[in-house]
């Protein structure tokens, strides 16, 4: 029952952890509903930052003195804590980037450079976000190859019938998004991976939006790559994730040169460090590393499984609520969709609606939500998007639907 | 016509009152209706303003030595607040708007839909506002 695991959870001890929802913004309680976006940090997150630029800050690697050696081992460390929540084989197929944009550039060039030929095809689907279309489409450009694209019903829910007819003895990679950051779908990726399997395709799943929500087991899912951010994962900016089978990243040539991802340099000929510092060149964001470690250890300690549970829970909570609203459209109804919901209101502008929402303290985004193509598909300009976390309450969605009916009230 | 010191403060006055938002939105959902709007034959592409999350189409005409604006939005109260730079701007030299200080934006707590991220865009309007005083000031300023 959605009503035992929304009592059963403690959200009040949580949002404790997270000092910046206890605010008030425009003379109002925050409700902060924009974790699509980014999430907020957990005090333990915050703090380890702090700690480390007033106490243990040292460049990595390198070093023979005390902090160095220290920061060294932190950043290994959490390269491990990444390793055990997505439990990859080993901690060498975690590369750190900056972000998951970074990653899949990353990907995109390297993949690109050793896999791609003329000719080739790249299939991505219809509801990426522009940082999963983007670096495809211009590596198609630079390698003249083809990226086709399995389309989704005004449901929300992936054509995956599609998927055997778009691939050919010319398809490399499939990249996909795991949970859409507009509609909230949380697609079968099992079920794409299977059927690249028995194709010999890579498949690369864009996690930035379903890993803070749901649990992830690489080895299960057997995907090639897996990249997220760790900023929507309630650790710091600036520092993302690569996974990918050790087979494929000792394939792949380095994107970026530059110091700690050699091996010998001289003027006639470089030689490369082994994974995964192969693909880390220069000085890597090992505060983020070290804050992302305690992201994913606060949410393995609050259990993603209970998350997951809470968070479905305010889902049904909140579709149920919305139903009961005349005139509201959201975008997305695919059954276990993530608490992510996007919507317009009958004859009110998404930015109008954002306005007003945002003087009733409440956050939501409003436009395209980089993925422009969702937007075309439902022939629209732009959507106003509620993205829950664990943190958020039922009080908070019924006065997102007062706030609803506040806008309603003042524009129809 | 009155000057454009005194119109922002008369705006600045009207706005006074209100010490509740959504008063002030409600203020600028009206206002919004009483704005000049453009031709339906300049609502096309060429006439949107770059930067705005709603479509903001902007036209400026020249007639007796002065702009005249027409514009209009699909969001409402990015319209009421173009309604609000058209009654300061519009039917006036160019000079005079190439050199107006826009006190009143600050004043009735717009200020921060000035800031370039901002998704309506009010500075994006300023800007294509002033970019039509300057090109018809080049055209016909020495007249």
């Amino acid at each position: 029952m959605a009503a035992n695991h929304l009592n059963m959870f403690d959200v009040k001890k949580i949002r404790d952890d997270f000092p910046i929802l206890n605010q008030q913004v425009n003379k109002k309680p925050l409700v902060y509903f924009d974790n699509g976006a980014t999430t907020q940090k957990p005090s333990s997150v915050a703090n380890e930052v702090l700690a480390y630029y007033l106490n243990k800050n040292s460049n990595i690697h390198r070093g023979v003195h005390y902090l160095s050696a220290q920061a060294t081992l932190d950043y290994e460390n959490a390269r491990e804590t990444v390793r055990s929540f997505i439990n990859a084989k080993n901690s060498d197929e975690i590369i750190f980037t900056s972000g998951a944009t970074s990653s899949l550039n990353l990907l995109a060039f390297s993949f690109g450079e050793k896999f791609i030929s003329p000719g080739d095809e790249i299939i991505v689907t219809e509801m990426e976000h522009h940082a999963n279309i983007v670096p495809w489409q211009m590596l198609c450009g630079r390698k003249n190859a083809k990226l086709k694209v399995i389309p989704f019903d005004n449901n929300g829910l992936l054509l995956l019938e599609r998927l055997p007819e778009l691939i050919s003895e010319k398809t490399r990679l499939i990249s996909v998004i795991h949970t859409s950051n507009v509609l909230g779908t949380v697609n079968p990726i099992k079920e794409i991976i299977n059927t690249a399997r028995r194709h010999n395709i890579a498949v690369c799943v864009d996690a930035a939006q379903s890993v803070q929500h749901l649990p992830i087991d690489v080895q299960e899912l057997d995907c090639d790559f897996l990249v997220f951010s760790g900023h929507k994962v309630y650790g710091p900016t600036g520092i993302g994730v690569i996974y990918g089978k050790e087979k494929w990243l000792e394939q792949l040539p380095p994107w970026q040169g530059g110091g700690d991802m050699v091996d010998e340099v001289s003027f006639d000929k470089t030689t490369y460090n082994q994974l995964p510092f192969k693909f880390e060149a220069g000085t890597t964001n090992y505060i983020g590393a070290a804050g992302l470690a305690k992201a994913l250890e606060y949410l393995s300690n609050t259990g993603l499984d209970k998350i997951h549970r809470y968070e479905q829970s305010l889902t049904e909570y909140a579709m149920k609520k919305f139903k009961e609203i005349d005139g509201l459209n959201v975008f997305g109804n695919v059954s276990g969709k993530a608490c992510i919901f996007s919507f317009i209101i009958d004859g009110v502008h998404p930015l109008d609606t954002g306005m007003v929402l945002d003087k009733m303290g409440i956050a939501v985004r409003t436009g395209t939500h980089c993925a422009q193509p969702v937007m075309q598909h439902f022939g629209v300009d732009g959507m106003v998007r509620a993205s829950l976390a664990f943190y958020n309450t039922t009080e908070e969605i019924d006065y997102l639907c007062q706030g609803i009916d506040q806008v309603k009230k003042m524009f129809l | 016509m009155a000057a454009l010191q005194q119109v922002q403060e008369e705006i600045i006055a009207e706005f006074v009152v209100f010490d509740d938002w959504m008063d002030r939105y409600n203020y600028l959902i009206e206002l919004s209706k009483q704005l000049d709007i453009i031709d339906p034959r300049y609502k096309t592409n060429d006439y949107i303003i770059k930067g705005c999350q709603s479509k903001v189409w902007l036209n400026a005409e020249y007639n007796e030595n002065k702009v005249v604006y027409s514009a209009d939005s699909d969001a409402i109260i990015t319209k009421g607040i173009i309604s609000l730079l058209v009654r300061v701007l519009s039917k006036r030299s160019p000079k005079e708007i190439i050199d107006a200080d826009l006190f009143f934006i600050d004043a009735i707590g717009l200020r921060e839909n000035l800031s370039p991220t901002r998704a309506n865009g009010l500075l994006a309007m300023v800007k294509q506002m002033k970019l039509y005083a300057i090109a018809y000031n080049a055209k016909f300023g020495n007249r």
